[in-house]
């Protein structure tokens, strides 16, 4: 902090201690973080006036900087965190207030849903008012096909306690559960927080999810390739058998229709897709060998052609 | 932090003001063994109206105003925070859908 104090409070040397005083209430008025709580620059303004205020608004320190022995540097105040820093940092506080949308929930409840928060106090309640305890956050993590499915888990928070979650079939990576009333317990009277489960799915070794469709890679043998034929295909279900067309190629895709996720609640689900990929056998064999040798002979092909290599 | 560790930490509150605050409820300490106990967001608080009174000469009166205020824009601030997060998790075309609604009509 080098700036003249000064100039940083737009008065003049011979300003008089009350026009100073005006200058600075002024300037923080129009500053104070925690009235522009967005605006990381009217905080940066706002220390530097307060400190200028820390020089300039002491009769004895101004006197001393006028004659030149202090400067206006290493007058800083102690750095402490400010309120915007706690206040703004989620709604896990006695302060949080829902006022500015309590009147929302004329919209089909919305809000209220979606934020699951009855009105907190405010000031003026003191330590008699009822308050909603705070809500939790947790994490857990899922099976791919629990989620898939839906399953009942008994989860054991940090603090011991034992719930029963239900996990909904068809949950997605990352989705948040609500259990009413199992955050912390309200005050004064007031209903308990939610706890919020924040559900990870973990990857499975065959199946991928894109949005409710199921990916899968299928090796297939290569007289399945080239004859066609029966093969059993794992789907969330279980394996179903599913007909190869003759002459599939690697690459090629086939769709299992509805054996995807469950699409909402209804009975509508996404697909599973299959994705072949030819698979030689694992050890060279001679008669498949000598057989292609006398097979290329009269039908090669060039699958490049069009690579004009 | 207790009582008396706020007094020697934050300077400009007196203990009869801060008592006072606290009753008036602009201050909610938690109560552990009979006594306040001033969480980190408490001490800020308290210093956000010292430097309400100090810094922007808001009277006693005006100080609940200001606060009722204070909290509501970071209520709001929250939830619109978290209203963005929930939009940036859907799907692009859920994101689109939101974003053209939220365009005023050319």
């Amino acid at each position: 902090m080098t700036s003249d104090p000064y100039t940083v409070l737009g008065v003049a040397k011979s300003a008089s201690a009350g026009d100073i005083r005006k200058a600075y209430h002024k300037l923080a008025k129009q500053l104070h973080p925690d009235l522009n709580p967005g605006d990381r620059d009217a905080e940066e303004r706002f220390k530097e006036a307060q400190a200028a205020y820390d020089i300039v608004g002491d009769a004895d320190k101004r006197a001393r900087f006028d004659k030149g022995e202090i400067d206006a540097d290493g007058q800083e105040r102690p750095t402490q965190q400010s309120y915007r820093h706690y206040a703004d940092a989620g709604a896990d506080h006695p302060y949080h207030s829902a006022d500015g949308y309590a009147d929302f929930g004329d919209m089909g409840d919305v809000f209220s849903d979606l934020f699951g928060q009855a009105r907190r106090g405010g000031p003026g309640g003191g330590q008699n008012m009822r308050m909603r305890g705070s809500d939790v956050r947790y994490t857990f993590e899922v099976d791919f096909m629990d989620a898939a499915r839906g399953a009942k888990r008994r989860i054991t928070m940090p603090d011991g306690r034992e719930l029963d979650l239900t996990v909904p079939a068809s949950l997605r990576d990352g989705q948040v559960l609500r259990l009413k009333s199992k955050g912390m317990p309200g005050v004064g009277g007031g209903p308990n927080g939610d706890a919020l489960i924040t559900v990870h799915v973990k990857a499975h070794k065959l199946f991928r999810r894109e949005g409710n469709d199921v990916h899968v890679e299928l090796p297939i043998a290569l007289h399945e390739a080239v004859l066609g034929g029966k093969v059993r295909v794992p789907t969330i279900d279980g394996p179903v058998t599913m007909t190869v067309p003759k002459n599939t190629n690697s690459g090629d895709r086939l769709r299992l229709k509805g054996k995807g996720f469950a699409v909402g609640k209804g009975d509508k689900r996404g697909d599973q897709h299959i994705s072949l990929r030819v698979v030689l056998p694992e050890e060279p064999d001679a008669e498949l060998e000598a057989f292609l040798q006398s097979w290329a002979e009269a039908h090669s092909y060039d699958p490049r052609v069009d690579m004009e290599v | 932090m207790r009582e008396s560790e706020l007094l020697k930490t934050v300077s400009n509150v007196r203990r009869v003001e801060l008592r006072r605050w606290v009753e008036k409820g602009w201050v909610v300490p938690e109560r552990r063994d009979g006594e306040f106990w001033f969480r980190e967001i408490d001490v800020a608080r308290v210093q956000l109206v010292i430097e309400m009174r100090r810094d922007l000469a808001i009277a006693e009166d005006g100080i609940p105003t200001v606060l009722s205020l204070v909290d509501q824009v970071y209520g709001l601030r929250n939830q619109l925070r978290q209203l963005g997060e929930a939009i940036q998790a859907q799907p692009g075309d859920v994101r689109k859908a939101i974003a053209d609604r939220l365009r005023p009509d050319d």
